[in-house]
């Protein structure tokens, strides 16, 4: 095959799996179709059988480490943890809606931090709007600020998001050096986002509360907190001993599975579906696909586009292009595409590129133009929703949070002479 | 008379009193509404979630959690009422659904929702502007609270400027 025609065939493919993946078939996982479409283009030879396998090698360790956050965020929710953390925000809250967005902000940005963006988006909203119901207040400024942390809060450490993993395994970082330099950029783009969904939702915040019963209090699960704890603990440790960080990982799920499991409070088929084993093969599949994609052409127009060094401007351009790409096809192809451009650079552009693909996103309220587009052609006859009060949040967080946090990044670098 | 009572969360007791102004035999309907773009920005994050399927997507779970609320809430402003009234729960944009439920009402009562220590600009949210704005019948607009007394305008409006 031809350097074009595969180049052409691996591109209509990376297209293919973009649009089923925003078009999101019901009742099918994304991996039949990233799958086949992967092994076709082994077949056809755009991707030689050598470079998909050392492709496919070097993600497996990064997914399974995705698998068991994944599983452990479900754990800690089936212990009660979430449900414990809403019940102690409202009652620190009481009538006091500020008050009850700053516990947000915290729950949600530590939670994302800790068990990545998916438990913020999946297991924490529906809590969180369950606590605002329960006090009586409106509900609007906490659950955008849930939506909007699962994205930016998710620079701080390596598990945070999916793309950290990605970038941590060739950044070249231990995990607690990446953290040192993730913090600050972290804390500045949480402030932003605090400033101004406290100023867009005013109204809102200042319409009070009325709680319509005394919050019950559920105990926090003090086992699955100092699992967690531990947990992160045995994350720099493993690191600073050259071992994989997983393995802390592993241990954490296996000490909050095998008492769950004890108390009949899971089963193993729970624990391995929490796991998310069909977008596990999406990832893999689609690092092959992209890779068909840089290696015949698209490195090429990448690396004349992405500035070199690791200057304030050069950072900012980095993190501009990451959250352009993943604003028009989404954070997970686009960090695919980058990583092999910026890790020669060194880390802080590896690092811009995160900060790029995670505060980015929140743009469009659905992640990139394409679902935006897909969605407004699938729900037009339905209740439409305010998509110019939601473009006008996103405009008003995204490019003061981007940045902001580059900057911070880029001061980071320069104290830890990185 | 037809009267509908527009309630929100943290304002909605004083909509409810504001009805002792309502002649006795006119009809009464709360009204809420709940806000879609809350479910919408709860999926909207899941959808950014590139490959996880269908599987897990929040918005249905704070859409059904929305409804029980609402149930709740106009259960409390019945209660609170003390007079016959429908009940009417709607969803959608709702400054759009405000305004169509008062179609054919004589009148609407809405509560102001800005800052209460700060006194203007900004008396209004956003949904509650376009519905005063936009009501095709009159408007009863009350304060959440005990109304500021006259001290509370410290600074007396400037004299018309002349040319």
């Amino acid at each position: 095959m031809t350097g074009v025609t595969a180049e052409v065939s691996s591109l209509v493919a990376l297209l293919a799996v973009i649009v089923v993946a925003v078009a999101r078939p019901k009742g099918w996982s994304e991996a039949w179709f990233a799958v086949p479409l992967a092994v076709a283009l082994l077949v056809t030879g755009a991707v030689s059988t050598s470079s998909a396998w050392s492709e496919t090698r070097r993600l497996l360790p990064v997914v399974g480490f995705l698998a068991l956050i994944l599983a452990m965020a479900q754990l800690c929710d089936r212990e009660g943890l979430f449900a414990a953390v809403g019940g102690h925000v409202a009652r620190v809250s009481g009538d006091r809606p500020h008050r009850l967005l700053l516990g947000v902000f915290v729950t949600a940005s530590v939670t994302t931090a800790v068990l990545s963006l998916d438990a913020t988006v999946v297991l924490l909203t529906p809590v969180v709007f369950a606590t605002a119901a329960r006090l009586g207040t409106r509900p609007s400024p906490h659950v955008h600020a849930c939506s909007h942390l699962a994205n930016t809060a998710s620079l701080l450490l390596p598990v945070s998001n999916l793309t950290n993993l990605l970038a941590f395994a060739v950044c070249g970082l231990s995990f607690a050096r990446f953290t040192g330099l993730m913090a600050l950029p972290w804390l500045v783009a949480i402030a932003v986002e605090y400033v101004v969904l406290r100023r867009f939702f005013r109204a809102d915040l200042a319409a009070g509360a009325r709680p319509a019963a005394q919050p019950h209090d559920v105990p926090l699960p003090r086992y699955a907190l100092v699992v967690l704890a531990a947990t992160l603990v045995g994350f720099a440790v493993a690191s600073s001993l050259s071992l994989d960080p997983a393995w802390a990982a592993l241990l954490g799920v296996l000490a909050l599975a095998v008492r769950a499991l004890g108390r009949r409070r899971t089963t193993v088929r729970e624990v391995v579906v929490s796991a998310n084993p069909g977008f596990l093969a999406f990832v893999l599949a689609l690092g092959v696909i992209v890779k068909g994609v840089l290696d015949h052409g698209l490195s090429q127009v990448l690396a004349r586009v992405v500035p070199g060094g690791t200057s304030w401007p050069a950072l900012l351009a980095v993190a501009g292009i990451a959250a352009l790409l993943a604003n028009l096809v989404n954070n997970l192809p686009a960090v695919l595409a980058l990583l092999p451009i910026v890790t020669p650079i060194g880390a802080g552009a590896v690092l811009a590129v995160l900060v790029g693909v995670n505060v980015g996103p929140n743009l469009t309220y659905v992640g990139s133009l394409a679902t935006l587009l897909w969605r407004r052609v699938v729900h037009r006859h339905e209740h439409e929703v305010s998509l110019a009060g939601f473009t006008r949040l996103g405009l008003l967080t995204v490019p003061a949070g981007l940045v902001a946090a580059t900057t911070a990044l880029w001061a980071m670098l320069q104290v830890t002479g990185g | 008379m037809k009267v509908v009572i527009w309630l929100t969360e943290g304002t909605w007791p004083a909509c409810v009193g504001a009805a002792r102004w309502v002649p006795a035999d006119a009809d009464v309907e709360l009204l809420f509404v709940v806000d879609d773009d809350i479910a919408a920005a709860a999926s909207g994050a899941h959808a950014g979630l590139m490959g996880r399927g269908t599987h897990g997507d929040p918005g249905g779970q704070v859409a059904a959690l929305s409804a029980v609320a609402a149930d709740e809430l106009l259960a409390s402003a019945a209660q609170a009422l003390g007079r016959p009234a429908a009940r009417t729960r709607r969803h959608g944009r709702v400054e759009h659904e405000v305004v169509e439920a008062s179609a054919g009402a004589d009148l609407l009562v809405c509560a102001r929702d800005g800052e209460r220590s700060r006194l203007g600009p900004h008396s209004l949210g956003p949904a509650t502007r376009f519905v005063v704005d936009h009501a095709p019948c009159q408007v009863l607009l009350v304060w959440p609270g005990p109304p500021p007394g006259i001290e509370s305008m410290q600074h007396p409006p400037h004299p018309p400027h002349h040319r």
